[in-house]
């Protein structure tokens, strides 16, 4: 089958570029569109090129196209994601289904599961939401308390979970619930329901950036079909963690955090403008400078281990040593990257709201304080390094 | 770990099993005891120098292999994990490089044969002081009938007592402070008027203190072209402070593996140290500093190989971040082994020595910093 493989690659290319130029509305070349639109459901042109790709497949391109999926091989799917960027193109189909909840279906998911549940991700008609999180089980996960009673034909669910990602816009949830009480992560399951089943209370959380990306999530008897639970009864655990890796791929990302620390305005510019210069030129305050310098090469020496990884991983090594460490070093450079820049901006950079603000200085102060969390969620830097001294460095569990 | 060749692999394993089998860190505690100017048995090197390695940057024609700077870094790596020393860094990876892209025809026919051969061992004669400072060059450099007549003195020359040649960064016209008026000369160890003394530093490896005393040099002794040194001498330190890094690398990885080892075998309190969380982030810490120095540096080594336009912000970037986390790493080795770590028999006090040393060799972690600031424009 490969053996004309670069005939094939190029053939595809053709494929990939005379669709895109008859079916990508080009009124949204460099718009991303949005999975999840507060002001309402995305409509126009945004509506048409979601519902293309969606139907094509193309939005989860590797995927099984027996589920909807575009059933691309890798090398396929790079080249369509180059001809997307040739064009501008954004990939119109996001969020939770795709990042974590569909792979790990495909994965664990029954049969009817699948037929179920995966085709309206690929289209993009189906937001998720996971159910996580509860007020006493942060980092120790395995300590949720959120109980499933076996009723005979469902479970009756009843339980509180909170740092809900855009629960107030999803459809259904995954969620990790209890359903044995004698023992910890033996006894956790992992079941699906759709957000409208009775005794679902979604109330959103104000953060201190003001936004409000989480929800907490109240269950009271609400009842979830037999047919919901993936895997088997208090075979959760094993399901849970494998969508946690999925997670932190793409909060790491081979690309998103990274290119934006390389195509953001310069922190000297910023520099310069707010604090000016010295005599030779350079920023003058030399203690803000040698942090900022400092603070450049990490987040240089950060791109590159990012180019790396994917090097290896390409050169067929399996899964770099190197991306264990992306989470924390990536989340560290991106708030350090914003402390400098309220330093650098002095009273400017704390604008909360009104007059006397640019847009760009009021956006700067909320993104300040929402990247407080890229060290909180999907696995705290400390249980970063609990996974690093565990699983990469073999250290021991304490006794 | 980069992606690699076959050859390239090749080249690493047998640097790995040569290394341990012939220059474990007892070799260097055997030189220093048995008050080795050198810091390496002769024969080692000659060894290296026979399985091909001080010619892996040197071009065929000039007896080498010409098989490119990364390749010679996985060496150094390897080298440095065991403190392994020798000459290779300086003279057959920087010095090399500069005479094969400035050296005349008669003169890489007399040197860069001899230095694939191990024959030779160039080094780089530029600090006057103990702080590296290129442009402060004061060393005076006056034309003289048929040459030049060199006075002054070079300070702390790596490699400096078994050099059989120095490139010599002179003044020729300017004063301390200015780019212009440098100029390289290759001057050989025993020219007449030139004397050298050992300077004896913590890491027990080879250091010299140079005097000129009115040294007379042919005109065929400048390496390039007179008064314009300063940028080609530059080009050259950035390829001797890489080869730097990929020895602070290996020595970092090294040290790392050592201490880990550490924290999984001594017990206290009933359970090996190393299942204390105060100890697993500060060792989490390390791999990820290790993993960030991995980057920069291989990256650096590639940037000789491609003949990169950045290779200056490469360098200085490969130094800083290596050098910062050998330094880390270094004292964290000592503090984990606790009082084993403090006592001379214990590798940990060779690797700290040897750390800072290297730490300043060539530029010291906030020089480059400083550097890589202004050439970002900071």
């Amino acid at each position: 089958m490969a053996d004309f493989g670069s005939t094939d690659a190029e053939a595809f290319r053709a494929e990939a570029r005379d669709w895109l130029a008859a079916n990508f509305p080009t009124s949204l070349v460099g718009v991303e569109v949005a999975m999840i639109n507060a002001t309402g459901p995305v409509e126009g042109d945004a509506l048409l090129w979601k519902q293309r790709v969606g139907e094509k497949g193309w939005g989860t391109p590797t995927w099984p196209k027996e589920y909807g999926g575009g059933g691309l091989t890798p090398a396929q799917a790079r080249i369509l994601q180059q001809e997307m960027n040739r064009i501008g193109a954004r990939n119109p189909i996001g969020g939770m289904g795709i990042m974590m909840f569909g792979p790990t279906l495909l994965e664990y998911g029954s049969e009817a599961q699948k037929q179920r549940h995966i085709p309206p991700i690929c289209r993009g008609e189906i937001r998720w939401c996971q159910g996580y999180s509860e007020p006493g089980a942060g980092s120790d996960l395995a300590a949720l308390q959120t109980r499933a009673e076996d009723m005979g034909d469902h479970f009756l669910v009843n339980g509180q979970k909170v740092w809900t990602s855009g629960a107030q816009y999803a459809d259904w949830c995954f969620c990790l619930v209890r359903t044995d009480f004698t023992t910890k992560h033996e006894g956790i399951s992992f079941v699906l329901f759709d957000m409208k089943t009775p005794g679902v209370e979604v109330r959103p959380i104000q953060l201190i950036s003001g936004n409000s990306p989480f929800c907490e999530t109240f269950l009271t008897d609400v009842k979830v079909p037999k047919e919901n639970l993936v895997g088997p009864l208090n075979g959760g655990w094993t399901i849970g963690k494998r969508l946690l890796q999925h997670e932190r791929n793409s909060l790491s990302g081979g690309g998103g955090s990274a290119g934006r620390f390389a195509s953001g305005t310069s922190l000297d510019k910023l520099a310069k403008t707010y604090v000016g210069v010295d005599e030779t030129g350079r920023i003058a305050d030399p203690d803000l400078r040698s942090r900022i310098i400092r603070h450049q090469m990490e987040a240089k020496a950060f791109m590159l281990t990012l180019m790396r990884a994917q090097a290896e991983a390409k050169g067929g090594g399996g899964p770099s040593n190197a991306t264990s460490i992306m989470k924390n070093v990536g989340s560290k450079v991106g708030q350090d990257r914003a402390e400098l820049a309220v330093e650098i901006m002095g009273a400017q950079g704390l604008g909360w709201e009104g007059e006397g603000f640019t847009d760009k200085e009021l956006e700067q102060t909320r993104n300040w304080l929402g990247g407080k969390a890229t060290t909180i969620y999907g696995g705290s830097a400390e249980i970063q390094n609990n996974i690093i001294a565990k699983r990469i460095l073999g250290l021991l569990d304490h006794q | 770990m980069a992606v690699l060749t076959e050859e390239q692999s090749m080249l690493r394993d047998a640097a790995k099993a040569w290394v341990q089998e012939k220059a474990p860190v007892g070799a260097l505690r055997k030189a220093r005891d048995s008050g080795s100017l050198l810091g390496y048995a002769p024969e080692a090197f000659a060894d290296m120098a026979a399985m091909g390695w001080a010619g892996v940057v040197i071009p065929e024609t000039h007896g080498g292999s010409e098989f490119g700077y990364l390749s010679l870094g996985l060496v150094l790596e390897e080298l440095g994990r065991t403190l392994a020393a020798s000459p290779l860094a300086v003279s057959s990876m920087a010095a090399a490089y500069a005479l094969v892209r400035a050296g005349t025809d008669a003169q890489k026919e007399t040197w860069l044969s001899a230095i694939a051969a191990g024959e030779a061992v160039a080094a780089l004669a530029v600090d006057e002081g103990p702080r590296h400072d290129p442009v402060r060059t004061a060393l005076k450099a006056e034309a003289a009938a048929g040459g030049w007549r060199l006075s002054g003195a070079k300070a702390f020359v790596a490699e400096g007592m078994a050099a059989t040649v120095y490139i010599v960064a002179a003044r020729t016209a300017g004063s301390p402070g200015d780019e212009a008026g440098i100029s390289l000369f290759l001057v050989p160890a025993d020219a007449k008027g030139l004397t050298r003394s050992p300077r004896h530093l913590a890491d027990s490896r080879d250091y010299a203190a140079l005097t000129f005393d009115g040294v007379e040099v042919g005109a065929d002794a400048v390496l390039g072209t007179a008064g314009e040194g300063y940028a080609p001498l530059e080009r050259t330190l950035d390829v001797a402070r890489i080869a730097v890094s990929a020895e602070m690398l290996g020595m970092a990885s090294q040290a790392f593996d050592v201490t880990l080892d550490y924290l999984k075998t001594r017990v206290q309190f009933g359970q090996t140290i190393g299942s204390f969380q105060a100890l697993q982030h500060r060792a989490a810490k390390m791999f990820s500093e290790l993993e960030l120095a991995r980057s920069c540096v291989e990256a650096a080594l590639a940037a000789i190989d491609q003949d990169a336009d950045d290779l200056a912000q490469q360098a200085a970037l490969a130094k800083a971040v290596a050098g910062d986390t050998l330094n880390l790493i270094s004292r964290e080795m000592v503090q984990m082994h606790g009082g084993i770590g403090m006592t001379d028999v214990h590798d940990a006090g060779l690797y700290l020595k040897r750390a800072r040393a290297v730490e300043t060799l060539f530029g010291s972690t906030a020089w480059h910093r400083d550097r890589w600031g202004r050439m970002q424009g900071y």
